[in-house]
């Protein structure tokens, strides 16, 4: 569902432009407006999040689909965690549909999706690797990396149970925006992904804005 | 360290596991798992460890992403997030299993079934699944940062051209079965708790049988390891992983 939002980037509390290929990690507070822009389009923004209290509880994939009775996330959805707390909600989206079933590039998994060669290709969790290594303050490890959102990326489903890549719907510009109900450790690999059509092969940068 | 070769198919063991419960067990590479839904409409919860690193787990989206599905059957193969095979599905009579509806929680149990406790009950409480899940993993050391999003053996989610998720009753009939062929050493920790999304009137004790039997190798020609080249590579990262831990 296409639904803009009000809020003027001018008047927001921080904006940070994350390269392709380099990770976020952030806490954004209860009451706090959180935007994702793809800035120059079809770029994937793999991401977790955490409660700050506790990062045991985090993002689940599969309770936010379920309880939402939909796979896409859009404006409207309220993204539950592994106890089924509500932890954001997202309030605007220029996008209109977002992935959470394809989860994010590994180089293990790389290797079995292109070819046992490209091994060493930068990949996301790499990216939440060294996040969480040069991080240790936000008490998260691999154990705590799952099933993420891949903000801006197109998986649809066919009645008859395929999962298909689709060339992203996304575009320079477009955004979704997200309003914390708990305080969230926010991370976020911005996808280095070289071997998927679906970003032409040229992974770009995108900005990351939140407003008090 | 060699084992007595078995002849393909002889049941070495079999026990079944009443609706509503949970077990766990570590299956060594080269052996099937094979589950009966014994009276139709189970659902048989399920993750995959690594036993000697708990870290390496079973992942969903890896697993259908690289096999480009949202359905679980014949020919598939369940990856961990370590770009390694688990286990294949040799052999399948319901055609579709679940991964994306995830798990029954105490308040949804509660709220569709109400409220059934030990102390009323005893061994006819209402279990629900991410409870089992948390028993068992916690008697090898794991607690729910271990968790990850689960198999939903026998159930059916299917979903429209807009996305909208829907569970489909009667899927798997009595009798009906599936084969996990172990392509590594494998912790399976499993729950017959009810789909989560299950929508029937009275909570379904749906009991489980499991066989456990030596598969023969995999040849070359094998269903599961040619079903996709994605397969292939990641028949190749096992053997791989194999050769270091493993003399068969």
């Amino acid at each position: 569902m296409i639904q803009e939002s009000t809020l003027d980037p001018g008047q927001a509390s921080f904006r940070k432009t994350v390269l392709a290929g380099d990770y976020f990690i952030h806490v954004v507070k209860r009451g706090q407006t959180f935007r994702i822009l793809d800035l120059e389009g079809n770029q994937a923004a793999d991401t977790l999040f955490y409660n700050a209290d506790d990062p045991a509880e985090r993002y689940s994939a599969i309770d936010t689909i379920r309880e939402q009775g939909n796979i896409y996330l859009t404006a409207g959805s309220k993204l539950l965690s592994t106890q089924c707390n509500e932890m954001l909600e997202i309030v605007a989206d220029t996008c209109g549909r977002h992935d959470t079933l394809g989860g994010a590039c590994a180089t293990e998994s790389n290797t079995v999706r292109y070819a046992l060669e490209k091994k060493c290709m930068h990949a996301c969790r790499d990216s939440w690797m060294l996040a969480v290594a040069e991080h240790e303050e936000f008490g998260i490890g691999k154990r705590d990396i799952t099933h993420n959102i891949n903000f801006f990326m197109n998986v649809p489903v066919t009645a008859d149970g395929q999962l298909t890549f689709e060339d992203g719907i996304s575009d320079a510009g477009k955004y979704v925006e997200m309003q914390a109900l708990m305080d969230v450790i926010v991370l976020i690999s911005n996808c280095p992904q070289l071997n998927n059509p679906c970003n032409a092969y040229n992974p770009t940068p995108i900005e990351v804005l939140v407003w008090d | 360290m060699s084992r007595k070769p078995k002849n393909p198919r002889e049941v070495l063991y079999e026990d079944t596991i009443p609706g509503g419960a949970h077990w766990s067990m570590l299956m060594r590479q080269g052996m099937i798992l094979r589950l009966v839904d014994r009276e139709g409409g189970a659902n048989a919860g399920m993750l995959f460890f690594n036993p000697t690193d708990h870290l390496e787990r079973y992942n969903a989206p890896d697993t259908l992403k690289c096999q480009h599905t949202f359905k679980l059957g014949k020919g598939h193969c369940l990856y961990s997030d370590m770009g390694r095979i688990f286990c294949s599905i040799t052999d399948d009579s319901v055609g579709w299993h679940d991964t994306v509806g995830g798990n029954s929680n105490s308040q949804g149990v509660r709220k569709k079934w109400g409220e059934h406790n030990y102390q009323d009950f005893h061994n006819d409480w209402y279990l629900n699944g991410h409870d089992s899940f948390l028993v068992e993993m916690a008697k090898y050391g794991m607690n729910q940062r271990d968790m990850a999003a689960n198999l939903n053996l026998f159930s059916k989610v299917e979903v429209d051209d807009v996305g909208n998720m829907y569970f489909v009753e009667d899927n798997s009939k009595a009798g009906d079965y599936i084969e996990l062929r172990f392509e590594m050493d494998t912790l399976v920790v499993f729950h017959t708790c009810p789909h989560p999304m299950n929508p029937a009137a009275e909570y379904p004790k749906k009991p489980v049988t499991y066989q456990l039997m030596e598969a023969a190798r995999p040849s070359k020609d094998d269903l599961c390891r040619n079903s996709r080249e994605e397969n292939q590579r990641g028949f190749k990262n096992t053997e791989l992983y194999n050769l270091g831990c493993h003399c068969r």
